[in-house]
């Protein structure tokens, strides 16, 4: 069930300016609104992309999350293979890791 | 009036996004054959395009997925995404309620759809219409098919579904165009983003472009996992359009390119 909430703050924030202000202004009460474990929060927090794809988020989510921040594309591919090699293979959902780690199948 | 167009392309968003990470070549060529696709559309002299996309939570969410969702609103915009990101601008798409409305009854004469008065487009939307019609001046009623994930509708109710579109667009005075947007095998948005499984693409291309019901019809979700990846849900896309149109589909463009995640594909079919 907490995989849905880690997505849903996603969806909010890819969709809505408002979400995108307060996760600036006032990211503590808005992320209380969601239902997170304390991983999920944390990895939010740290912008930790790589453990957020660990622990399942739908990359067509979270690779917005990596624009927003301003990850080029080469970086936010680099930062999921980097949270492979630390966290171990994806948890949850349909996104999983097919190739090996140094496998550069597009050449980023 | 009747169907007077029907053509599949892909929508990856790195065919604008990642334009400049591309061979420019092969990037170069991909752009002309996806405006020439829209050269053919305008010859058709269309006064609406149904645009039957799979796209990815822009707007429908696991709060309350539908199956098949349409547009039914005076206008759209897009895209959800960063215009910098994507490399296209925002812009408003319009759109055409009371065609919108005759064509969703008539569609659910036989399959059940959610409507939507508000609908963001997404890159499964916006890569199109950025080719096809540049200039925003053709009405357009959004279709959505969920591709994203489990729960997924099965293969042959997307053909139920484009039977149904094609009977709806049949039904009304308005000359009717029909563009379905999906990738075939992708690995999209992981650490696999680029690996292509072309075989299975060619196989997949065949099929379509003989309007093989069975054929098309014959995969399992397990096996679309296995061998084109979460993002091969989206056949589901093309498997409509071969329903609606009815005859036999031809490639205008079959490239394999990585930087753009897919096999990038524009094929028309013929309506008969």
């Amino acid at each position: 069930m907490s995989l849905y909430g880690l997505q849903k703050f996603l969806f909010h924030l890819n969709r809505e300016p408002q979400v995108q202000a307060r996760f600036k202004s006032d990211q503590a009460v808005l992320l209380d609104e969601y239902t997170l474990s304390a991983e999920e929060r944390s990895a939010i927090a740290r912008h930790d992309i790589g453990l957020m794809y660990v622990l399942g988020a739908n990359g067509q989510l979270l690779m917005h999350f990596a624009a927003y921040l301003g990850q080029p594309w080469p970086e936010y591919i680099q930062a999921m293979r980097d949270g492979v090699a630390r966290h171990g293979p994806v948890r949850a959902g349909v996104y999983a890791m097919t190739t090996t780690l140094d496998e550069k199948v597009a050449g980023v | 009036m009747s169907l007077v167009f029907a053509a599949v392309c892909s929508h990856a968003p790195g065919i604008t996004g990642r334009a400049h990470l591309a061979d420019p070549v092969v990037k170069d060529a991909l752009h002309a054959a996806f405006y020439a696709l829209g050269d053919e559309l305008r010859a058709a002299r269309p006064d609406a395009l149904v645009l039957v996309g799979a796209e990815h939570f822009g707007n429908f969410f696991m709060n309350n997925m539908p199956a098949y969702a349409m547009g039914m609103a005076d206008c759209y915009e897009g895209p959800v995404e960063d215009p910098a990101w994507l490399g296209i601008a925002k812009t408003r798409i319009p759109g055409h309620p009371g065609l919108s409305l005759r064509l969703i009854s008539e569609v659910m004469q036989t399959v059940d759809v959610a409507y939507a008065e508000e609908w963001k487009f997404d890159h499964g939307l916006m890569v199109p219409l950025h080719f096809l019609t540049p200039q925003y001046d053709l009405a357009v009623v959004p279709v959505n098919i969920n591709c994203q994930g489990p729960p997924l509708s099965p293969l042959h109710r997307a053909w139920a579904f484009g039977e149904a579109l094609r009977r709806a667009a049949d039904r009304v005075p308005e000359r009717i165009a029909i563009v379905a947007t999906g990738g075939i095998s992708h690995w999209p948005a992981t650490p696999d983003s680029g690996k292509i499984n072309e075989a299975w693409d060619r196989d997949f291309v065949g099929r379509w472009q003989r309007n093989d019901k069975a054929a098309l019809l014959a995969y399992t979700d397990a096996e679309i996992y296995r061998e084109a990846g979460q993002g091969g849900f989206e056949v589901r896309t093309f498997i409509s359009l071969a329903a609606a149109a009815g005859g036999r589909g031809a490639i205008r463009h079959f490239q394999p390119i990585p930087i753009f995640s897919v096999t990038c594909t524009l094929g028309v079919m013929e309506v008969v």
